[in-house]
């Protein structure tokens, strides 16, 4: 399964891609049973690519980004199986100074909610500080000018007089920029954005994805976005990985993708928008609830909610495979899917 | 911050002045009378009597002795007890054994309650964990007179370790007794410091600071730490009231003469003055100190403001 | 006595634009166009609160330990004959000649105290004015706390500022302090006229009603507000019937835990009162009493002192323990 699903993904720019998930699996271990929340997915990022990872609240895409940082809370989170290579070597055999040594420093994240993100205790030019004091050894000056220059660089206003402010003195946007600041304090190499946005309201989503895309393009850094906005992934991403109950169900390019879905579940995600050449038409949600990932239905988790289910849907996993060159799809019927659009 | 000061001062008085009249009124309204008592088994003569009753206002009615009392006080004349002797001579005296005794137990309290509570809540649902929480729901079940008396037999008596009563070895002598009047909250630190822990621990802002890549250490002790001492400090402003309950018995107990047992006596030989000058003493320390509390709790948060 | 004041929290300086008067822009086809995320669950009502608490109460091992023990002891107190023939109030009970003889004397299991009596025996009685003393005193500060509560959180005003400068006026003077006075005053001839259990519980509850009051009164700030109150207010319901049909209910779970607690920091304060000499006396049945006279033979008798401080120690605990298990049942967020 891992050899079909080595790169689902354009090609790797010179050799080794900057990172690769490979046959990914974390579980939690609960009280009430194991929770399969990873179930093996494969993705690789190169630089300057833009990768969205699509799906539902408890479809695994935030897990999988704290199981890159090496952040996840263990107990009860457990990666049990796969590989995470950052340029070649393996994330998760390394020892814990080498990966607490490459967080922040290579990778990077930005999480979905600043006010509790932040620490309410520290000022933020403290806390954007605290990057350059741990992985450079900077002085709390040294620390503390470049603070400054990173909360200009995001575009705080009256950074000067504002690096001694708290965390609660600022607005929802503001808060997102000092994250943002935070993370690419030390020029990572990957900046993992776990749905930057959803806190914060629409106007000022759009300022942020903008900010996000404009360092990108200034750095060159491969960005990961984790995002259950569709809205978003059309505007930036390059490519896109929908996930459904912890495994990838669909990925390529943002465009094909958008325009003709190959999994059902795609196509589902696309009717529920609501469209301005559309108006006065009934928005088409899923039917159904996300799946419980203590007790996943058998065979494709999808087949309970899939309005193009069969009997033999519910017999067996649908493997991730190529429908057309760079478009995989874990569909039974991912070539019909794909042929009505 | 000054201005909220100010303010919080302007606020003690009523309390001040509500606990000072209540107890008061409480011993004005004790049953017997003190001069009477005075002389024992023989009285003193009517004449003297009735000269020391006018002397310390016995005769006039409760509001105007306690205006008189409240008048000499703002002067910072705490009154005399009956033989003549100034309270406030008393209170030096007695004083400093009582503060030697908090300060033993407020350092018990904060060492070990505060490692415990650390260390427990690091390792959350590990062997120590359940450790403490079982040793601090022994220690808060035990009342403190019992805990004493366990105290002065094992450590006292038995082992040897400690003097038992008195005050003949210096600091040692209150190594005992302080351990006893700080055990109770040392118990409720060790709790408050494992919960909040536990909790500031599940907090977002941990997450990012192990994003950044800081270690264990940095993590727990720079970004939780200082948030799972807010409800500490708080607890430590309540704190106060218990000690000086506590010192009441515990004095009694190992016998050291400090204000808990000054206070103890005069209740029974009525004093009056003696126990209104140590009583609001008790509630102006009590208020400055919870007072000091606040403005920790605003150095420690800095989203508290005092308006 | 406490005015803290958080600074408003969220959108308190900076300018971001107003999203109130973004209309929507669907040039880039993203009007908010996002997964449906479907959040499980609804409120949970009150009458689930109490009966999940329950389930996950019958659970738990601490809280079946703790009940076990109680029930133990409540049968003790009520009954004391069920756990032993003697009584020690019985003329013919005590002997001098067995004075202070330690355990095992006689097959006396406790020895015998000062007086001759078997200690097993008046240990055992000594349950009764504990439980007693508990019970009567949390209750008469559960109703005096919660009817104070209730009027100074529905009504505020100068009730509740009235209200809060007493409590701050009780709770400045040490908890010990004012039951020594209390307790000398009471005893006096224009009251009780003697120290017994009406004069230690009378005493007692006067000084222990203020934190059920402001528990209760902070939860009726809270709760007045609710949806379902001003429902309630906008159907004509009359003040008292907010209070006690849709206030009351709401807001007693912390107060109960609160309650439990309290019985066994109540059995230990009578304890300690009487242990000082100022609260029951002799020929009352206590065990603070019976370590009061012990405290003299610490080294020649130390099972006098023993005995007496396991159970108080332990029926304290007892309560305790049920006051952690009920917050555990009932808060599910301290879990």
């Amino acid at each position: 399964m891992t050899s079909l699903m080595t790169s689902p993904s354009g090609a790797p720019v010179g050799g080794v891609p900057l990172l690769e998930v490979d046959d990914l699996y974390v579980e939690f271990r609960t009280d009430y049973g194991v929770v399969h929340a990873v179930n093996g997915i494969s993705y690789t990022l190169s630089a300057g690519e833009t990768l969205a990872i699509l799906g539902e609240s408890g479809c695994g895409k935030s897990v999988s980004a704290q199981a890159i940082m090496g952040i996840l809370d263990s107990p009860p989170g457990f990666v049990t199986g796969g590989e995470i290579r950052y340029k070649g070597s393996n994330l998760l055999t390394m020892s814990a100074k080498e990966q607490r040594d490459l967080r922040g420093e290579e990778i990077s994240i930005v999480f979905q909610d600043a006010l509790s993100s932040l620490n309410p205790v520290f000022s933020v030019g403290a806390q954007i500080g605290e990057m350059f004091r741990r992985h450079r050894g900077a002085s709390r000056a040294d620390a503390k000018k470049a603070a400054i220059e990173l909360m200009e660089r995001v575009r705080i206003p009256s950074a000067k007089e504002r690096v001694n402010d708290y965390p609660h003195q600022f607005s929802g946007g503001m808060r997102q920029r000092v994250m943002i600041a935070m993370a690419i304090a030390l020029d990572p190499a990957i900046l993992i954005a776990d749905e930057p946005t959803t806190a914060l309201d629409v106007t000022v989503q759009a300022q942020i994805m903008d900010l996000l895309a404009e360092l990108q393009k200034e750095t060159g850094m491969g960005l990961i976005l984790i995002t259950h906005d569709l809205g978003v992934v059309g505007e930036i991403a390059d490519r896109v990985a929908v996930m459904y109950a912890g495994r990838i169900v669909e990925t390529g390019a943002t465009d094909a993708v958008f325009s003709a879905p190959a999994m059902p579940y795609t196509e589902g995600l696309m009717a529920s928008i609501a469209r301005v050449d559309q108006k006065g038409q009934r928005l088409n949600p899923i039917v159904g609830a996300p799946p419980n990932l203590a007790n996943l239905p058998s065979g494709c988790p999808f087949h309970p909610r899939c309005p193009r289910a069969t009997d033999y849907c519910p017999t067996a996993l649908p493997p991730l495979l190529e429908v057309v060159p760079g478009r995989y799809s874990a569909c039974h019927y991912a070539e019909e899917v794909l042929r009505d659009h | 911050m000054a201005r909220y000061i100010a303010r919080r001062l302007l606020l003690a008085i009523p309390v001040l002045l509500g606990a000072t009249f209540l107890i008061f009124a409480m011993v004005f309204a004790l049953p017997g009378d003190p001069i009477r008592a005075l002389g024992g088994d023989r009285p003193l003569a009517p004449a003297v009597q009735e000269q020391l009753r006018e002397e310390y206002n016995l005769n006039d009615p409760l509001p105007v002795q306690y205006i008189k009392y409240v008048g000499g006080l703002v002067q910072g004349d705490f009154g005399r007890d009956f033989s003549g002797r100034p309270v406030s001579e008393i209170i030096q005296q007695r004083l400093p054994v009582t503060i030697k005794l908090a300060l033993v137990a407020l350092a018990f309290e904060a060492i070990f309650g505060l490692i415990a509570g650390i260390l427990a809540g690091i390792r959350n649902k590990s062997f120590f964990d359940s450790l403490v929480l079982v040793s601090t729901t022994l220690i808060v079940s035990i009342p403190s007179f019992v805990l004493g008396f366990i105290a002065q037999y094992t450590f006292g008596l038995r082992l040897g370790l400690f003097p038992i009563a008195g005050l003949n070895d210096g600091l040692q002598s209150y190594l005992l007794p302080g351990f006893v009047l700080g055990a109770l909250s040392l118990a409720y630190i060790a709790r408050l410091t494992r919960t909040s822990l536990v909790e500031n621990l599940r907090n977002d802002y941990v997450r990012t600071a192990k994003a950044k890549g800081l270690t264990p250490a940095s993590v727990v002790g720079k970004h939780t730490l200082r948030n799972s001492l807010i409800p500490v400090v708080t607890y430590l402003g309540v704190d106060l009231g218990t000690l000086m309950s506590g010192a009441i018995i515990t004095e009694g107990i190992f016998n050291l003469p400090g204000l808990g047992r000054a206070v103890f006596d005069a209740i029974a030989s009525q004093e009056g003055a003696v126990v209104v000058g140590i009583v609001t003493l008790f509630v102006l320390v009590y208020i400055l100190f919870n007072l000091l509390v606040d403005v920790l709790y605003a150095a420690l948060d800095p989203r508290i403001r005092y308006e | 006595m406490s005015e803290r004041t958080t600074s408003g929290l969220p959108h308190s300086s900076l300018s971001e634009p107003d999203p109130g008067l973004a209309s929507g822009d669907p040039s880039v086809g993203s009007s908010p166009a996002t997964v449906p995320e479907l959040s499980g669950g609804g409120d949970l009502r009150q009458a689930s609160l109490w009966s999940d608490a329950w389930r996950q109460m019958r659970r738990s091992k601490l809280f079946l330990l703790a009940s076990g023990m109680l029930l133990v002891l409540a049968v003790m107190a009520a009954f004391p004959q069920l756990f032993t023939s003697i009584d020690p109030r019985a003329r013919n009970a005590c002997s001098l000649a067995n004075s202070r003889k330690t355990p095992g004397t006689n097959g006396a299991w406790f020895g015998y105290d000062t007086f001759g009596c078997d200690y097993y025996s008046t240990v055992i009685y000594g349950a009764r004015v504990s439980m007693i003393i508990g019970l009567v005193v949390v209750g008469g500060a559960l109703l005096i706390g919660i009817f104070l509560g209730a009027l100074a959180g529905y009504f505020g005003g100068w009730f509740d500022t009235v209200i809060a400068r007493i409590t701050d006026v009780i709770y400045g003077l040490p908890l010990i302090l004012g039951a020594i006075l209390l307790l000398n005053l009471l005893a006096s001839d224009r009251f009780f006229g003697e120290r017994n259990l009406a004069t230690v519980s009378t005493a007692l509850i006067l000084l222990s009603w203020m934190t059920v009051m402001r528990l209760f009164r902070s939860s009726v700030i809270s709760v007045k507000d609710t949806d379902y109150v001003s429902a309630a207010r906008a159907m004509g319901a009359t003040d008292s019937r907010i209070i006690l049909r849709h206030i009351l209910p709401n807001s007693l779970a912390p107060v109960l835990v609160y309650a439990t607690i309290a019985v066994g920091a109540t059995i230990a304060a009578e304890a300690a009162l009487s242990f000082l000499g100022i609260g029951l006396q002799q020929p009352a049945i206590s065990w603070g009493l019976q370590i009061n006279s012990a405290q003299s033979y610490i080294r020649s008798a130390p099972h006098l002192l023993f005995f007496p401080s396991i159970f108080l120690s332990v029926t304290v605990l007892s309560f305790i323990l049920l006051g952690d298990a009920l917050r555990d049942a009932l808060d599910p967020k301290l879990r």
